[in-house]
């Protein structure tokens, strides 16, 4: 991440408002964006924890796959993730992973079903900003005649997380507040018409909202209007999505790396993990029955010392993983990471050590998440 | 004497053979939280320009470099219970080392406050 945002970057439409809150921009995946505002990034971070942050995520891309009836457009979708599509019920959302022939991580992206039966067939993704070139090609690529890529670049999207998001939003979607976790449908927003889904990316209840770019700005000001509400940047989603436990992409995952090392098995849907038919089913499915050579593991290091991205892990001095993603997590309030390790030393509570500037600082393995999630569930009736 | 700055964001303070060493208001804001400094071990010999310590943020790390040569004479504990002090006061409390100067005229040789300033709005 290059501290200059001088080069020929892409903005979002809230980049002038940034610039008014006081942000410092940075150039992340071709765009300038927030990395923090005046507060810093333990104070933000923080505020989504215990109150609500808004998070510009414009840079993010949007797209739909459109086809002439559900069937067609999930089974499309199927034979390129190893995701249940079909069973995805009107208005639901599921996490994915867009795979290679070889079962590697092309990208991981959000997929939701339209919530009304008058335009079934279209399944809206969500995409990271650094791979919508390579994805888009990608599914114009292997997508069958029948179902067709529809990019959405001319819309904005906003996540408002934290505790106190359901009680914010409900101020201007009345009904939001009562979408069940990872589900979405149409919403007018004061005057405005917009997509909300009840998701995000820092391990706390919280909704996205997808609307045209040209209000992106006006959506904005009503949010961080709300006394609850602060503006959140890139450090902070990075602090708190790592204490969460979640992944990104690039990082703690990519195109070598199977879901069943990124210990990410929860995305095989269980009718797929047997009948296979996505690309690389054989690796994945004989990583399924007969275990990963390395896994995805939570480390929680002892002292102050972060350990960053590229660390030696190492045991009795011999290296067997590296650290993917580390630093300080503002929660736990020590420094933790995530990496890849043989499989012989995934087990939760094994005693490490992760090489940084020389010396080998204590490690163990931790269940991740780090944090408790606090994702909504819906009250039983 | 008064205060000096490094071109690397640095400050040196002189009392009498000793030299203060930390990192400028406009190095912390730069940086952001800190969350962790590791210093140098008291007895070490550090050359101009060597590595002293490393800041960490929470985002990244970053090395401090000797702006003097010298000997390590004491470096501050209390950056090890409280990183954040580099954060509030960075020309005082968040002090990092303390250097037996090889040669004070090293210290003369750095900018004064108003070079400094006029330094920062080049950048």
């Amino acid at each position: 991440m290059a501290d200059d945002a001088s080069e020929d970057l892409k903005e979002t439409p809230l980049a002038g408002l940034h610039r008014e809150l006081g942000a410092r921009m940075v150039a992340f995946a071709g765009y300038s964006m927030p990395v923090q505002y005046p507060t810093g990034i333990i104070a933000e971070h923080n505020q989504v924890r215990t109150a609500a942050g808004l998070f510009d995520v414009s840079h993010m891309g949007q797209a739909f796959l459109v086809g002439p009836d559900h069937a067609t457009t999930a089974a499309a979708l199927e034979a390129l993730t190893p995701g249940d599509f079909q069973g995805l019920g009107l208005g639901r959302q599921r996490y994915t992973l867009l795979l290679t022939e070889d079962g590697g991580i092309v990208d991981d992206l959000m997929v939701t079903r339209s919530s009304s039966v008058d335009d079934d067939g279209r399944l809206m993704l969500v995409v990271n900003a650094a791979r919508k070139d390579v994805d888009y090609a990608d599914f114009a690529a292997r997508l069958p005649s029948s179902v067709r890529l529809e990019r959405a670049d001319d819309r904005a999207l906003l996540a408002l997380q934290g505790p106190a998001a359901a009680a914010v939003i409900a101020r201007h979607v009345p009904d939001a507040a009562d979408l069940a976790f990872m589900a979405a449908g149409p919403a007018v927003f004061d005057d405005m018409p917009c997509h909300i889904s009840r998701s995000g990316y820092t391990g706390e209840d919280g909704f996205e909202i997808s609307m045209p770019a040209s209000d992106a700005e006006a959506f904005a000001r009503a949010l961080l209007a709300e006394p609850e509400v602060a503006p959140i940047g890139l450090g902070a989603r990075d602090s708190l999505r790592l204490e969460a436990g979640l992944c990104l992409y690039g990082h703690d995952i990519d195109a070598m790396t199977s879901p069943v090392e990124a210990d990410l098995t929860f995305a095989i849907a269980k009718r797929r993990r047997a009948d296979g038919g996505f690309p690389g089913a054989e690796r994945i499915q004989r990583e399924l029955a007969e275990g990963p050579r390395k896994m995805r593991v939570g480390l929680t290091l002892e002292g102050r010392a972060p350990a960053r991205e590229g660390a030696a892990i190492l045991t009795d001095g011999r290296h067997i993983g590296d650290v993917t993603s580390g630093g300080f997590g503002p929660t736990v309030g020590k420094p933790i990471a995530m990496g890849y390790v043989d499989t012989a030393f995934a087990a939760d509570g094994t005693s490490l050590s992760i090489g940084v500037r020389g010396k080998e600082l204590p490690a163990t393995v931790t269940a991740m998440p780090f944090v408790p999630h606090h994702y909504f569930r819906k009250p039983p009736r | 004497m008064s205060t000096r700055y490094s071109r690397d964001h640095e400050w040196v303070r002189l009392d009498g053979d000793v030299a203060v060493i930390g990192i400028t208001d406009y190095a912390q804001e730069q940086l952001g939280d800190v969350v962790y400094v590791e210093l140098p071990e008291v007895g070490k010999s550090l050359a101009k320009g060597a590595e002293a310590a490393v800041v960490e943020s929470v985002k990244a790390a970053s090395e401090v470099f000797a702006p003097i040569a010298g000997e390590v004479v004491a470096v501050n504990d209390a950056l090890a219970d409280e990183p954040a002090l580099v954060n509030q006061s960075p020309e005082d409390a968040g002090w990092f080392l303390k250097l037996k100067a090889g040669d004070k005229s090293e210290v003369e040789g750095l900018m004064d406050a108003d070079a400094y300033k006029a330094f920062l709005e080049t950048i």
